[in-house]
């Protein structure tokens, strides 16, 4: 499908690139601290990061190259099935308004980096401090795995890299330019680089949706002409099942799959440690209420994103990898010029959310593996020096996934990784409410959820895969077709809630919880709350 | 859902009460997919499943700005007693 290079384009795109390259090694001298060699300042980008900053650090965070790609790319394979992202990111903002602000100020409070440091913290038990750090750094690894594999579908379209061409290294050479510079950077900057590049991806972003939702329908005939077009296009048969493609609206039969897939991704989405990484670098508790009510523009432009998909099949765009139709689309459509801003907006949507993945799955690292279980009494220095080493790892790692493995191995730990994540939910916001749940219950439960989860997506079937073939599954007493990661989730809470009671009745120790009532509402300027300090090195334990 | 075990006193106030409201209808009407899974009436050409849907992220928008807003007063208005009682 490449018929040669797109000079223009890539010229574009090159231009962009080099541009954020830039503004990512300046970005260390940005708002810079006293004090460098802290996690704080590396990790959390001093923590003093207030509503704008946050709210494009966030977006370039949680609405990443890959979702660009991959929601459209839903709804160009199966039409309705795939909006569900819009309900799921609506759900986000009135869920996380309610327990990130206590986790802001108990943070604050304590000098917590990680979402780990606050399990330990509350209900003293390292196990299950470790089994959150574990769980987030499995589910975030794939996570930048697929950031890379963004950046590769457009590359692809432009005719660089990618594709069939004969040599591995002319083939991925372009890809490995990409990741070297996103590695410097973000090895050098910290957070910072992100945050700064953060502006430049959301502008490009929300100037090729706007142009793209108005540009696209009118050379097509208008929306009515697009939907009738997806219509048809959604009736007809898929040869491998016989049944028809998709649908304009969900068929009664899917919408227990549609809601919960929206509602479990949605509990999901915050507990990611990139979210926490860019919740926590923010000035205050009410920077993030704020936050909430802004976050949702995003949302918006995730919609009319979506739309996109029905608008690559009016268009007649035919692709075997349905990844590719949004950057087919965009090449097919504009001017070779704005084509290059189009790329150049998702390729640096890869750089935002993989340099904040990779820093947040070093802090957990760091913080909650080498400081807790290897080096009890490392420095801050030696703790950045650390998380510095193991963003890179994290990277090369999954730079060796995307160039070793096929595409689906990533896309389906990626399904895992949500799953996963999901399980740690009642630990953390469980534990920002109540101390009522037995730390022991908590741990049994987590591995229950895990256990099942994976199970129950490693039986979905589907005739081009054997296993992995969805992310949903019929409910066990419902009979419905539901998420599977909600179901393992309602599993995980019914056993620690069960194991609560045996355990309390038991007199099973309780672990010391070091946080008070009061800690979880304090904000700024309380006395106490440290705004920009290193993290008590002192730890819990001693 | 009907035991609340730990009423502490003077927690649930009606501004409270509308608070929780505003946050829990995007909820009610996201999930209850049966409710806009259709195509009629459609808006500039498209169907209703998906403007409908985009109404939503306005109007959670809308509900999670007067949250903020109630919160922020109720805050207000508590603060010189915590403050009293602190110092």
């Amino acid at each position: 499908m490449n018929d040669g290079v797109n000079g223009v384009a890539l010229g574009v795109f090159i231009f962009f690139f080099l541009a954020v390259t830039v503004m990512g090694f300046l970005a260390a001298r940005w708002r810079k601290a006293e004090n460098e060699h802290s996690l704080d300042e590396w990790g959390l980008g001093g923590r003093s990061f207030g509503t704008w900053v946050t709210w494009f650090l966030l977006g370039g965070d949680l609405y990443t190259a890959y979702t660009f790609v991959a929601v459209p790319a839903a709804i160009y394979a199966a039409g309705a099935a795939g909006f569900f992202a819009v309900p799921y990111t609506i759900l986000v903002y009135p869920l996380i308004f309610t327990f990130l602000p206590r986790l802001w100020s108990v943070s604050h409070k304590h000098g917590y980096v990680t979402t780990s440091d606050f399990v330990r913290g509350r209900f003293g038990s390292k196990s299950l401090s470790l089994a959150v750090a574990v769980t987030g750094i499995l589910a975030t690894m794939p996570y930048i795995a697929l950031q890379l594999v963004g950046i590769q579908a457009v590359l692809d379209v432009m005719g660089v890299g990618g594709g069939e061409s004969t040599n591995w290294f002319v083939k991925d050479l372009p890809l490995l330019i990409a990741f070297g510079v996103l590695a410097a950077y973000t090895y050098s900057s910290g957070l910072r680089a992100p945050a700064l590049i953060a502006f430049v991806k959301d502008t490009l972003i929300y100037i090729v949706i706007a142009v793209a939702i108005i540009y696209i329908p009118i050379k097509l005939g208008g929306f009515d002409e697009i939907f009738a077009k997806a219509g048809d296009a959604f009736a007809e048969p898929n040869p491998a099942t016989g049944a028809p493609r998709g649908a304009l609206t969900p068929p009664d039969a899917t919408q227990w799959t549609y809601a919960t897939l929206a509602l479990g991704s949605a509990l999901a989405l915050f507990m990611y440690p990139h979210s926490i990484t860019a919740t926590l670098s923010s000035r205050s508790r009410e920077v993030i209420r704020r936050n909430t009510t802004i976050l949702p523009l995003y949302s918006l432009m995730l919609g009319l994103l979506a739309l996109l998909g029905f608008m690559a099949i009016a268009a007649g765009i035919k692709v075997q990898n349905g990844q590719l139709a949004i950057p087919q689309l965009f090449e097919n459509m504009f001017p070779a010029w704005f084509a290059g801003v189009a790329f150049a907006a998702i390729g640096i949507g890869a750089l935002v959310p993989a340099a904040i993945m990779s820093i947040a799955a070093a802090n957990l690292f760091t913080r909650n593996i080498y400081k807790d279980f290897i080096k009890p009494d490392a420095t801050p220095k030696q703790e950045t020096a650390v998380s510095k080493i193991v963003s890179l790892l994290v990277k090369v790692g999954a730079l060796v996934f995307v160039l070793t493995m096929d595409k689906t191995v990533a896309i389906n730990f990626q399904l895992l990784g949500g799953i996963w994540i999901l399980q740690t939910f009642p630990a953390l916001v469980g534990g920002l409410f109540t101390r009522w749940f037995h730390r022991w219950a908590l741990l049994a439960g987590w591995a229950v959820g895990m256990v099942y989860g994976t199970l129950a997506a490693y039986g979905v079937a589907t005739p081009a895969q054997k296993h992995f073939g969805g992310s949903s599954k019929e409910i066990p007493g419902i009979g419905e077709i539901g998420y599977i990661g909600l179901t393992a989730f309602v599993l995980n809470v019914l056993v620690t809630v069960v194991l609560t009671f045996v355990l309390k009745a038991a007199k099973a120790p309780e672990g010391v919880d070091e946080t008070k009532p009061e800690d979880y509402t304090a904000d700024a300027g309380d006395p106490g709350v440290q705004v920009e300090l290193p993290p008590a090195t002192a730890g819990s334990s001693h | 859902m009907s035991d609340a075990p730990e009423v502490n006193r003077g927690v649930v106030t009606p501004t409270r009460v509308v608070i929780g409201l505003c946050l829990a209808a995007p909820f009610v009407a996201m999930l209850w997919v049966g409710s806009y899974a259709k195509t009629d009436p459609q808006f500039i050409g498209i169907p209703f499943f998906y403007w409908y849907q985009m109404l939503w992220v306005l109007l959670s928008t809308l509900l999670t700005m007067t949250a903020y807003k109630l919160w922020q007063r109720d805050q207000r208005a508590r603060a010189p007693r915590k403050g009293g009682a602190a110092e």
